[in-house]
């Protein structure tokens, strides 16, 4: 049986209550906006990169504690990334968060963020942990000018 | 005394909640080594055994196609289907069975109303108005049939407490008013509408009424011809048959007057390259081959709400959901959106500091099962504030112990939180 403490282990739960970088940009030259539909979560991400360096990341919104929380740290994790490193960052998490059970996914990079390996035993939840991590993707890339939707 | 108030008598007697229960196989299940504890009745209801029953003797005993076919098993399957009909017929009090057209559920018939009737009646400059306590599907249909002829869609506001503000009403109500679409209970608040006032209103306003009985026909008796509405929709599933099914119910001039919605087979008199003749109300709306199974199905559902004590199981629901309330009114942090003065089936609730997906993750490990959400009323969260609600929801069939295991999961959840 999945463990709900693996999932709202007790950093998840410090930053979903007191989520870090919760601000809006004015500096930020990388926005978008991140949509779950099925849980109505909305996040603006605020993404500041200079010759190639996420100099700083924020963002602003209202969601889950799983989403919340991974928003509040991914942005912790990305300052001083270079673009490549984030969507490495970006790739790892994802494939920790949806892999088969049976595998190991490769974490290396992920440092702090591992604690949301949890969210792979709850797979309503995966797209709650991975939304800010679209959101990022959208930012970085930016190829529309819709809001990313995890549906 | 007459024969109904003879039946009244006898429904006054007990409703016996554990026995009913053993009249649903799925109930019996353990989910995350605990014993199912089934909330979410106004996503979908369970199936008592005799619906499933029915459903596998149709395929294993009478499977052929209907309404063409000279040989005796498609007489069978014509004659169940049919016998079908004229039992919602009578269980709703249509005036007679044409008056049912099946569809794949609420949605549909909606849609099948917006895009046969208002097609060809809303004429640009019309007003179609509906409430601010609308699922999606009684607002797309009308934006999109408003989009393609010029009317206006128009919004009944509602409290702070859920009730239709029916001063509003009133006045939003003009001779531009050509239908008015509201839902007999909400599936997020609770409320019962007064729907037999706002249908009279509407009438003398010269507008046709459109009632949406998803979530009203599972709690209460629904009489189309009481309440005098000219369209009544609902959904099969969630009246405890099976998905893939559902009824329009419409009233015979207005659906002789309409147009088909779809065209195919079993819709038509006769077709040639030149002209094709539709057939009667109400094969004219239902093209094609239809959910024969899903109609039986559906009829065996009414089979057994007849049998059930309907009026004790009413009181006994009203009870449950005043328990409910009174129970998660006691929970520190707890708030119920949604208080109107008549309420049925659902208890939507918010937590201090907890989003309701994660109330929804941590009762699933407990067996719980409810729904959070936007519950398809996105407009309605907006109203409030809120991105979403908790949603507890009843059936006859769940009882106190499902709503103390509620209220104690809920502890649990204030534990995780640190609440």
């Amino acid at each position: 049986m999945s463990d709900l403490r693996d999932l709202y282990q007790e950093v998840i739960l410090d930053h979903s209550k007191n989520p870090r970088n919760f601000r809006k940009s004015e500096t930020a030259n990388r926005t978008a906006v991140g949509y779950n539909p099925l849980c109505g979560d909305k996040m603006t991400l605020f993404i500041t990169v200079e010759n190639g360096i996420v100099t700083d990341a924020s963002f602003q919104g209202s969601g889950c504690a799983i989403s919340t929380a991974s928003a509040s740290m991914m942005t912790e994790s990305l300052k001083g990334k270079s673009e490549e490193e984030a969507d490495e960052l970006f790739r790892q998490f994802q494939n920790m968060v949806t892999a088969p059970m049976d595998q190991e996914p490769d974490t290396e990079a992920l440092g702090k963020l591992r604690v949301f390996a949890g969210v792979r035993e709850f797979p309503a939840r995966v797209k709650c942990a991975s939304l800010a991590w679209h959101t990022l993707e959208a930012a970085i890339h930016g190829e529309s000018e819709e809001p990313v939707s995890t549906e | 005394m007459t024969t109904s108030q003879i039946i009244k008598e006898n429904q006054t007697g007990s409703f016996d909640v554990e026995i009913v229960r053993k009249d649903f196989p799925l109930l019996k299940r353990m989910v995350h080594g605990k014993p199912l504890v089934y909330l979410d009745n106004a996503a979908t209801s369970q199936k008592p055994l005799s619906v499933i029953e029915a459903i596998e003797r149709y395929y294993s005993e009478e499977n052929a196609n209907i309404h063409r076919g000279v040989h005796w098993l498609s007489e069978r399957a014509t004659e169940a289907y049919e016998d079908s009909r004229a039992r919602i017929a009578r269980y709703i009090n249509a005036a007679k069975p044409q008056e049912v057209i099946f569809t794949r559920g609420t949605t549909e018939s909606i849609n099948l109303v917006a895009f046969s009737w208002g097609w060809k009646n809303l004429r640009d400059g019309d007003e179609v108005l509906i409430s601010a306590m609308e699922h999606h599907s009684n607002i797309v249909p009308w934006q999109m049939i408003c989009a393609k002829t010029g009317a206006k869609l128009r919004v009944i506001p509602v409290s702070d407490n859920g009730d239709i503000l029916l001063d509003e009403y009133r006045n939003l109500l003009n001779p531009k008013t050509r239908i008015v679409a509201v839902t007999h209970v909400s599936n997020v608040l609770g409320t019962v509408n007064p729907i037999a006032e706002m249908v009279q209103w509407a009438h003398d306003n010269g507008s046709l009424f459109l009632l949406d009985g998803a979530q009203s026909i599972p709690h209460m008796d629904v009489n189309v011809r009481d309440l005098d509405c000219d369209f009544f929709a609902f959904s099969g599933h969630k009246l405890f048959g099976p998905t893939g099914i559902g009824v329009l119910y419409g009233k015979f001039a207005l659906l002789e007057e309409m147009d088909p919605y779809q065209g195919g087979g079993d819709m038509i008199r006769s077709v040639t390259f030149e002209k094709t003749i539709y057939n009667s109300v109400p094969h004219k709306f239902e093209a094609g081959t239809p959910h024969i199974a899903g109609g039986i199905g559906l009829g065996e559902a009414i089979v057994y709400l007849e049998k059930l004590n309907r009026h004790a199981a009413e009181i006994h629901e009203t009870n449950l959901l005043h328990y409910g309330e009174s129970l998660l009114r006691h929970i520190p942090g707890v708030r119920i959106i949604g208080n109107a003065k008549e309420k049925a089936g659902a208890i939507s609730f918010l937590m201090d500091g907890v989003h309701p997906h994660d109330i929804g993750t941590i009762l699933d490990q407990e067996g719980i099962a409810i729904r959070t959400g936007h519950h398809c009323c996105q407009p309605l969260m907006e109203r409030f504030g809120i991105p979403a609600t908790a949603r507890a929801s009843l059936a006859f069939y769940n009882s106190r112990e499902d709503l103390d295991a509620l209220a104690e999961a809920l502890g649990k959840v204030r534990d995780i939180f640190h609440y």
